[in-house]
């Protein structure tokens, strides 16, 4: 039988065991409705967990793109004082860093795409459960317990189908949120551990100790200077032209734009 | 007919496209039997399309139920297989 066919019966069985439950058919309307009404519950709880996941993820792609701001920033700065190791190495951080970026991309547009599915669909829910609460009354209002019978019954079959499907939504949802969040908790971890911090993040982080090394060398060689120049030794006076190329200020417009 | 897709909504789909929906269900229900992920995913788009391109949204405060249900855009065999073969896993 095809897909379609077997997928809709199976709604439908589940529709009718709804159906059966009570003796009294106007009973499954009220208990219909109160199922409804928690649905819609769920749904929005759903919707809401979907949106805090996607907000950590967010929240961690602005720290993994300002690491990679600091250590292009780090690049130019060993490149400008001759360091092309240094700042290969702070390259390559940052590659690998893009990577986990691109990563937190794609999950945070999947995370985006169920928010819209879910809230889509939680609007939907809320219009069928105001319309299924109209007809209600009216049946009650209406039909003996026999009569009602029949008009109930295409009813509930709807709004249960409705529920399954918005069911079925919320938890694939979850499930999905489930694991985004696993992996979101594992790189919060390695931050608050310091795998990617002393990487990156951190002024003590190695190559920006070992730059800050080679400015306090360069600042000492320029006090050097600038103390033989006041007691006029009458060496190479300039400042700007010490001999020492690799400590000239970093200033070279060649220092790579390499990103 | 009403034909649901599963996540999107109802459509209201002229009967006259039956013979259509099957043929294009029929090699998805090939694609599912035969655990083919490969083939699925173009026969659940070519489904899931056509019903779009044919169908009416059906308004939201319409409750009815469907004559058809088409599994989700995003899912993959095995989520229709638990869907045909595990009714336990329908809540609502």
């Amino acid at each position: 039988m095809s897909v379609m066919k077997r997928v809709s019966l199976i709604f439908k069985a589940k529709a009718n065991k709804a159906l059966d439950k009570y003796e009294d058919p106007r009973e499954t309307l009220d208990y219909s409705y109160q199922r409804q009404l928690e649905m819609l519950t769920q749904v929005r709880r759903g919707v809401a967990d979907v949106a805090t996941s996607r907000k950590r993820v967010e929240l961690q792609m602005a720290k993994l793109q300002q690491d990679q701001t600091r250590l292009e920033g780090q690049a130019k700065q060993a490149l400008g004082a001759g360091r092309e190791d240094l700042a290969r190495e702070a390259l390559s951080r940052k590659a690998s860093l893009a990577s986990q970026y691109s990563d937190l991309e794609t999950q945070y547009q999947s995370l985006q795409a169920d928010e819209e599915k879910l809230t889509a669909a939680s609007q939907r829910l809320q219009a069928r459960v105001e319309a299924f609460r109209t007809q209600k009354e009216t049946i009650k209002a209406t039909y003996t317990a026999a009569e009602a019978q029949s008009r109930i019954g295409e009813a509930v079959s709807g709004i249960s189908e409705e529920m399954s499907d918005v069911g079925l939504a919320v938890q694939r949802a979850q499930d999905k949120t489930a694991q985004m969040q696993a992996r979101a908790g594992a790189i919060d971890e390695l931050m608050a551990s310091g795998a990617l911090e002393d990487m990156t993040g951190t002024p003590r982080d190695d190559i920006q100790a070992e730059l800050d090394q080679m400015r306090g060398g360069q600042d000492v060689e320029l006090e050097l200077q600038r103390l033989k120049g006041e007691i006029g030794a009458g060496s190479a006076g300039a400042i700007e032209g010490g001999p020492a190329g690799g400590a000239a200020p970093a200033q070279q417009p060649q220092a790579g734009e390499s990103a | 007919m009403i034909v649901r897709i599963l996540g999107e909504g109802q459509f209201d789909v002229d009967d006259s496209a039956t013979d259509e929906l099957n043929a294009l269900d029929a090699t998805l229900e090939k694609a599912v039997n035969a655990g083919d992920e490969a083939a699925f995913r173009p026969a659940l788009a070519a489904l899931l399309d056509r019903v779009r391109s044919l169908g009416r949204p059906v308004a939201a405060d319409t409750i009815k139920p469907s004559d058809l249900i088409v599994p989700n855009s995003d899912a993959d065999v095995a989520g229709v297989r638990d869907l045909l073969t595990n009714d336990g896993l329908i809540p609502g």
